[in-house]
């Protein structure tokens, strides 16, 4: 054994130079180093984060890491996010609670992502963790008001509840009044899911007045426009201000009341809300606008000419989310007025009508391209594309490092030449060289994919849809894609050669989803056979995909690497393909 | 998808082609069965909707369920406002935006709930008839529909009721 440089450090020595290094990449790289290193390293991480539940159990976590603090889960597959995972797959946070509960009290943060938790969980989490601060759960369900009452009522030093896109059963508006009169530490309340239309108001009002160090508050629907200047007084200091539903009658001294209580939130930098927006009431606003430095409009159905004058208020605006209303024009305005603009998403107002009902199109997209410099991640639904178009954004901006485009007929070939728009695609990869995250749409050959696996070098996550023509597709984009983690596909007529052939890539990523394809049974029990180490996950409504020839393809596949082996928790309709018989029926 | 059509309930005024379909959940496609009235010829022979394919385009469910609200409304927000006549067992609902001025509206009025109102002038209201259209304007307080310009009534026009018999001819008369 060398003596180097490494081991002439105390420990103590060690420990607080990793102090300093936060991020899990870093953490991780450095418990590598050596075993010494690995064992200070595990003694001293304080925030522990786990992509996918099902790669490690809760007891491998707890004994590697004694002493977190923090832990931060995911749990199902992003594409849930649009139903295209069945109820009940899995996802469940309670074995991770309870075994946490049992093993120490200290633990002080929790955040979870496409989770199931359940009231239970919230009281056990309420019960075991004296010192429990942040609560984040973000695109979770499975619980109700009545568990978020007993968080509200025990954790005493609670500053964080974030419920971002939840489906929370409402059952009652009540809890908040669980808040004991006692309790000021709150710094960070989002609600914004809760539907509850009896809301209780002066709860609300009493909490937000007493707790004085509150930054961020993002109320729900139900909260009246005319209540919101009572809110806002007794808050302003608030950082992050999402508003309820922000229609009224037009009334002037409802307005002017709402006026003065912004003009008196000298440090608000972040607004959200504005559901069922009256433009009327809009100016209200005004005050804050020029310290803006974010902007959720996704909700407000306020057409363009509002919009533009609203988004003209805002030159500081780092981030927007808009619906379609702001149309091209307003795109271009906003190209003109937001030099500092990084972040950009447009919705679709009417994504199932058949015409388009806005104007709103590639040329939006372009204008903002060349306007905003520092303009990194765009989220666009649109109804129409060019390669042109796609060549000169991709020249225009080459910071990119999210391009999400959602062209929302599938298979929509370039309007100008009716071509496939492998050629823009191809742009955007070649000249957006920091691209981690692509999401595709339109008429696309294996030809993208080909562009896709040479240029994205460190492309993590990829997103499919309707695309390409053959399993060389598929092969390009996992021979290629070095930093590939994430990739999900569905509907395009990748199979079984491109898959097997690289199955090896599979456990340098975290996962792999793929629906409607034509991935043969046998190949999943093949793959599921040949690699130990990779959980690969039939979902199938259909029933028992023995129950049909093997050269069928499945319906669903989820591919992810695990060091815990085959889960236990999963539903009728998911069968994991192991070593063993290659079939295990629930 | 003509069976669609023919039991759909048609909530828009008799006479008129307004259909509007409150009560449909969004993934059957609201294209197929003509809730953009322009496009109701199209529809019977209108490809599957993208509506029918799970999941796509990608948005979020509670995304979903805002866009649903406001299709509701039709094209762009309505101003939906409360019928009532005195005598009538129930309300009725109507959309200010869909009529072109008062002769349109009261015309529809007529239809709607039987009646005939009488000429409208300035200075004797609705002569020749037991019937007066008022409304609740923004102060609460009961107007005579027909006074004010057009564009300022179905702003401030809260509810309608159409009073019948002394209470109506009360108004007519200064």
């Amino acid at each position: 054994m060398h003596k180097k440089m490494a081991f002439s450090f105390p420990d103590e020595v060690l420990e607080h130079v990793f102090s300093f290094i936060q991020s899990d990449k870093d953490r991780n790289a450095v418990s590598m180093v050596c075993k010494s290193w690995y064992e200070i390293e595990r003694w001293c991480r304080r925030k522990v984060f786990v992509g996918n539940c099902y790669a490690v159990s809760p007891k491998m976590v707890i004994r590697r890491f004694p002493e977190f603090r923090s832990i931060e889960l995911k749990g199902k597959p992003h594409f849930a996010d649009f139903n295209l995972v069945p109820d009940g797959w899995g996802g469940y946070v309670s074995p991770w609670i309870e075994e946490m509960a049992g093993a120490y009290p200290w633990l002080e943060e929790i955040r979870l992502k496409r989770m199931v938790v359940t009231d239970e969980s919230l009281e056990l989490i309420a019960k075991s963790f004296k010192n429990f601060k942040v609560l984040v759960l973000s695109s979770c369900e499975g619980f109700s008001t009545d568990g978020l009452a007993v968080i509200a009522a025990s954790c005493k030093n609670l500053k964080e509840l974030d419920l971002r896109d939840c489906e929370v059963d409402d059952l009652s508006a009540h809890w908040l009044s669980h808040f004991p009169e006692t309790y000021t530490s709150l710094v960070s309340l989002n609600i914004s899911c809760l539907g509850s239309d009896e809301a209780s108001f002066s709860a609300l009002e009493r909490l937000v007045g007493r707790c004085t160090n509150l930054k961020t508050l993002q109320l729900n629907r139900a909260v009246p426009l005319d209540k919101i200047a009572n809110i806002l007084r007794h808050a302003p200091q608030l950082v992050e201000f999402g508003t309820g539903t922000y229609t009224a009658d037009v009334r002037p001294d409802v307005y002017s009341d709402l006026a003065g209580v912004f003009s008196s939130c000298k440090e608000l930098k972040s607004l959200s809300g504005f559901w069922d927006v009256v433009p009327d009431y809009l100016p209200a606003i005004y005050p804050v606008c020029s310290k803006l430095t974010s902007l959720n409009l996704s909700y407000a159905t306020i057409q363009s000419p509002d919009l533009i004058k609203l988004v003209s208020h805002c030159p500081n605006l780092q981030r927007l989310l808009v619906l379609d209303y702001i149309e091209d024009s307003g795109l271009e305005v906003l190209a003109s007025s937001c030099k500092d603009l990084q972040e950009l998403r447009v919705f679709p107002s009417d994504p199932f009508g058949a015409e388009p009902n806005v104007s709103l199109t590639e040329q939006g997209l372009v204008a903002v391209s060349l306007g905003c410099p520092k303009l990194q991640s765009v989220l666009y639904f649109c109804r129409r594309m060019s390669n042109e178009a796609l060549v000169t954004i991709a020249r225009n901006r080459p910071n990119f490092t999210r391009f999400r485009l959602c062209i929302i007929e599938p298979k929509t070939a370039d309007y100008l030449t009716l071509e496939p728009l492998d050629v823009g695609f191809g742009a955007i990869v070649q000249y957006c060289k920091d691209l981690k995250r692509l999401s595709l749409s339109g008429l696309l050959t294996d030809r993208v994919f080909e562009y896709i696996g040479t240029y994205a070098k460190k492309l993590e996550m990829l997103s499919v849809a309707f695309a390409g023509d053959s399993d060389l597709g598929l092969h390009h984009v996992l021979s290629g894609c070095e930093s590939l983690r994430k990739l999900e596909i569905r509907d395009c007529p990748f199979g079984d050669k491109a898959l097997l052939a690289n199955a090896a890539k599979l456990e340098t990523m975290r996962s792999l989803w793929m629906s409607s394809c034509a991935v043969s049974f046998a190949a999943c029990k093949l793959l599921g056979q040949k690699m130990p180490r990779l959980n690969v996950e039939v979902i199938d409504e259909r029933g028992p995909p023995d129950s049909r020839p093997e050269n069928c393809p499945v319906d669903k596949l989820y591919i992810y690497r695990s060091i815990a082996g085959p889960r236990f928790d999963m539903p009728p309709f998911v069968w994991t393909m192991d070593e063993d018989s290659g079939l295990r029926l629930s | 998808m003509e069976g669609c059509v023919a039991t759909e309930l048609r909530l828009g005024l008799p006479g008129t082609d307004n259909v509007r379909n409150k009560k449909r959940p969004l993934q059957e496609a609201d294209e197929e069965c003509g809730a953009n009235g322009k496009s109701d010829a199209q529809d019977e022979t209108a490809p599957p909707a993208k509506s029918q394919i799970v999941g796509w385009p990608p948005i979020r469910s509670y995304r979903k369920k805002n866009i649903q609200a406001k299709k509701n409304d039709s094209e762009g927000p309505g101003i939906y406002i409360k019928v009532g006549m005195d005598g009538a067992p129930y309300l009725r609902k109507i959309d200010l935006k869909v009529y072109s001025g008062y002769p349109d509206l009261l015309q529809a009025l007529e239809n709607m709930f039987k009646f005939t109102i009488g000429k409208y002038s300035e200075r004797e209201g609705y002569k020749g008839s037991d019937y007066a259209p008022t409304y609740e304007d923004k102060d609460g307080d009961w107007m005579l529909v027909g006074d004010d310009p057009w564009e300022m009534f179905i702003t401030s026009c809260k509810r309608l009721r159409i009073m019948k018999g002394s209470e109506a001819r009360g108004l007519g008369c200064g």
